[in-house]
């Protein structure tokens, strides 16, 4: 751990660059953790003697995979990433070091103390939302440290502007508060039991839920990586963002419409129509700031296209933005609600949430952390950029396997599902929908394998990067890139 | 342009932008949500739903320890193919005693809301310790341990007591006698009084040895007395009626 310590480039001894190393690192682990466990899962669907009862059951594992890569990757790369900007953009140190370390430690106590109930049997039962009392207290206060952290570096700021993607963590950091302490209004049986009950049931508990749980992916998914893009975009690509102007609307249009999509998660259920209607329309009128964002993301690279070709870091991250318009536009489609049902209950959603998951978020946290490395460790660039390339092209391809895997068995089930005989029977029993699932639960795993593998050559990657090697195919001695040309471009 | 500068200003003051972005995120939530507490018109009430007895309670409890949520829904939509399939559509007052709700989000396996009564207990113990054993195609990972693991049935009343204070109908009697209750469903009628159980839950309340292992009251009674309930406290046969006169 000695290398972790180590002082940074230019200007570093006013910031404090080792907390967004500890960050960084703790990504990069909670990353692989989680795609392992996906495809352990996706794996366990496809082969049912892989499960293990009763820790090992699907059951209790999905919510693992899932916390993992929200929580535990995802989290850690937002914490890394805003302590990173809020210091550059703000010009000054991180406040109080002390709140700032118990952030880390905080919370990724938090995580293991998530994980090991869910497979000990400790769960809600609420998606996205497992963790029972115990760990969201805990949460809660590791939460406040959070907030003031960066609301008291954002006050002490000495660059008189306040950056564009600082609204976002911000907007990220608050709601994410007030939406788990809304969904998380649990009594506990008593004090030493790990189990609680939801103070409400049935429909009220289902629109919380669901107004939680679209925004854990609007403020926890989008939001929070949407300052990523803001910041390291312009970076890489050595540009200004494309408009100030659509920033703002995108932001504020973003916040404001994001909150009411939740009820398209309950179509044709219990909870009253009129609920379901404003869900619905709120979450078409949302596909408008989501392309406007993305607009906004893209047309940064306007005058730099040829960075693109030749820089697959930036190409990680302008990818990234491709696949949240594509995501951005499913979702609004997939939440009208005759399209809804016949997508909802199948792998379809499953397919829509990982191309954000891999495509967006995993994408654009992938391309930041590639340009962050180098830059915390104080090197001139990344041991090898011909390895991000690779990187690029095993996850790019997984992700298409995985959804268009997922696109065909969810619609073909919604479609099996609702198939009647001559008779006006239906024509098929449940389980013969199960039994055809089959070869695409075997892709998607594959799919899964792909981004994993892409995922451990970004480790091996950070690992020579870190130790100072420069791949001498690439680079010479000076950190000159050879006459590659992709290389070339990359490094000006 | 006055808009831009005003905007400068805001994100200049940041105290004022944290308020205002707390401000614009909570609108939908307010219109979508506190409406739904008004609860004459979001659930209809029903003659027949009850809160869970308390084996029931266990069973559910187990239902969510387990992740069942992950690949069974209990929601019946309006639409032909899950009539046909499941039974008449979910009501918002079946769900009424679930915390959280059940109402779950994908169907890696069937919907679950009406399958109380539609196997037998034998069945269902079957299909729990290896499901591959009765339906051969299935990808459910294999729940044996339910039979061997003895249900806690000491801390029910304290279950009760929590779920009574946040307004279920549980009377203090029920409470009390929380797990006596549990032990005499599980145990059924043949080896054991069950009049206070009805007493309390009604006559409908199903009480019999569900696993048919007598020597231990195990998570297994307890799961399959909750899922033998599900779908089954409403009598329909007055609904129905109704639908068939509508226009």
């Amino acid at each position: 751990m000695s290398s972790l310590t180590t002082t940074p480039v230019d200007d570093a001894p006013k910031y404090n660059f080792d907390i967004v190393k500890y960050f960084t690192i703790a990504t990069v682990f909670w990353g692989i953790v989680g795609f392992t466990a996906g495809i352990f899962i996706a794996l366990q669907l496809a082969f049912p003697w892989l499960n293990v009862e009763p820790y090992l059951n699907f059951g209790r594992l999905r919510p693992v995979h899932t916390s993992a890569v929200i929580f535990a990757f995802g989290g850690n790369a937002l914490f890394a990433t805003s302590y990173y900007i809020v210091q550059r953009t703000c010009r000054v140190r991180l406040w109080n070091d002390k709140l700032a370390w118990f952030t880390f430690w905080g919370y990724n106590a938090f995580i293991v103390m998530a994980a090991l109930g869910y497979v000990l049997g400790q769960t809600q039962g609420k998606e996205y939302a497992e963790p029972e009392w115990y760990a969201d207290l805990w949460l809660t206060v590791v939460w406040v440290a959070y907030l003031l952290v960066y609301l008291v570096t954002i006050i002490k700021r000495k660059e008189p502007h306040l950056y564009v993607a600082n609204w976002f963590y911000l907007a990220f950091i608050i709601t994410v508060a007030v939406l788990h302490l809304g969904n998380n209004i649990q009594i506990p049986v008593d004090l030493t039991s790990g189990k609680s009950y939801e103070l409400f049931s049935g429909v009220q508990s289902a629109m919380i839920q669901w107004w939680y749980g679209h925004n854990a992916v609007g403020f926890f998914l989008t939001a929070g990586f949407l300052g990523m893009m803001y910041y390291f975009i312009p970076k890489r690509a050595d540009r200004p963002v494309y408009s100030y102007r659509l920033s703002i609307l995108h932001f504020w249009s973003l916040i404001f419409i994001y909150i009411w999509a939740g009820p398209h998660h309950l179509h044709y259920t219990s909870l009253p129509d009129w609920t379901q209607t404003l869900g619905m329309t709120f979450s078409i009128i949302l596909w408008m700031p989501s392309w406007g964002g993305m607009i906004n993301g893209v047309m940064t690279l306007s005058g730099a296209w040829n960075k693109f070709l030749v820089d697959p870091v930036l190409r990680f991250m302008i990818i990234a933005v491709a696949f949240y318009g594509m995501s951005t536009f499913e979702g609004p489609l997939m939440s009208i609600r005759a399209v809804n049902s016949l997508s909802h209950y199948t792998d379809w959603t499953v397919g829509h949430v990982h191309s954000g998951a891999l495509g967006w978020v995993g994408f654009i946290t992938f391309g930041s952390l590639y340009y962050l490395v180098p830059q915390l460790w104080g090197r001139k660039e990344l041991y090898s950029l011909k390895l991000v390339n690779y990187h690029l092209y095993l996850a790019t391809v997984g992700i298409v396997l995985y959804i268009s895997a997922m696109w065909v068995s969810g619609i073909m089930q919604g479609m099996m599902w609702k198939s009647y005989d001559s008779m006006g029977f239906l024509q098929y029993s449940f389980v013969e929908s199960v039994m055809e699932m089959h070869p695409f639960y075997v892709i998607r795993a594959l799919g899964g394998v792909l981004y994993l593998s892409g995922a451990l050559i970004m480790v091996y990657n950070f690992y020579r990067t870190i130790k100072g090697d420069v791949n001498e195919t690439e680079f010479s001695e000076d950190g000159v890139p050879r006459e590659h040309m992709y290389l070339k471009g990359a490094a000006a | 342009m006055s808009f831009l500068k005003f905007h400068a200003k805001l994100e200049r003051t940041s105290i004022i932008l944290l308020l205002l972005i707390i401000v614009t995120v909570l609108v939908g939530g307010i219109i979508e949500i506190i409406p739904l507490f008004r609860m004459e018109t979001v659930i209809e009430p029903v003659k027949g739903v009850r809160p869970y007895t308390p084996l029931e309670l266990a069973g559910y409890n187990i239902y969510i320890r387990e992740g069942c949520y992950n690949c069974h829904s209990q929601q019946i939509r309006p639409l032909r193919d899950e009539v046909v399939r499941y039974g008449h559509y979910s009501l918002a007052a079946e769900s009424m005693y679930d915390r959280p709700f059940q109402w779950g989000s994908k169907r890696t396996g069937p919907d679950l809301a009406r399958v109380g009564g539609k196997y037998s207990d034998g069945w269902q113990v079957a299909h729990l310790i290896n499901p591959r054993a009765v339906v051969p195609e299935s990808i459910m990972p294999t729940y044996s341990f339910l039979a061997k693991s003895g249900v806690k049935t000491d801390d029910l009343s304290n279950h009760l007591k929590t779920q009574q204070f946040m307004g279920v109908p549980y009377s203090d009697e029920m409470v009390e006698s929380a797990e006596q209750d549990a032990i005499a469903q599980a145990t059924g009628e043949e080896r054991t009084d069950i009049s206070g159980l009805q007493a309390r839950y009604g006559d409908k309340v199903k009480a019999r040895d569900f696993d048919g292992n007598p020597m231990l009251v195990s998570e297994m009674d307890a799961l399959v007395s909750y899922l033998q309930v599900l779908g089954t406290m409403v009598d329909f046969s007055e609904a129905t009626k109704v639908e068939e006169t509508a226009p």
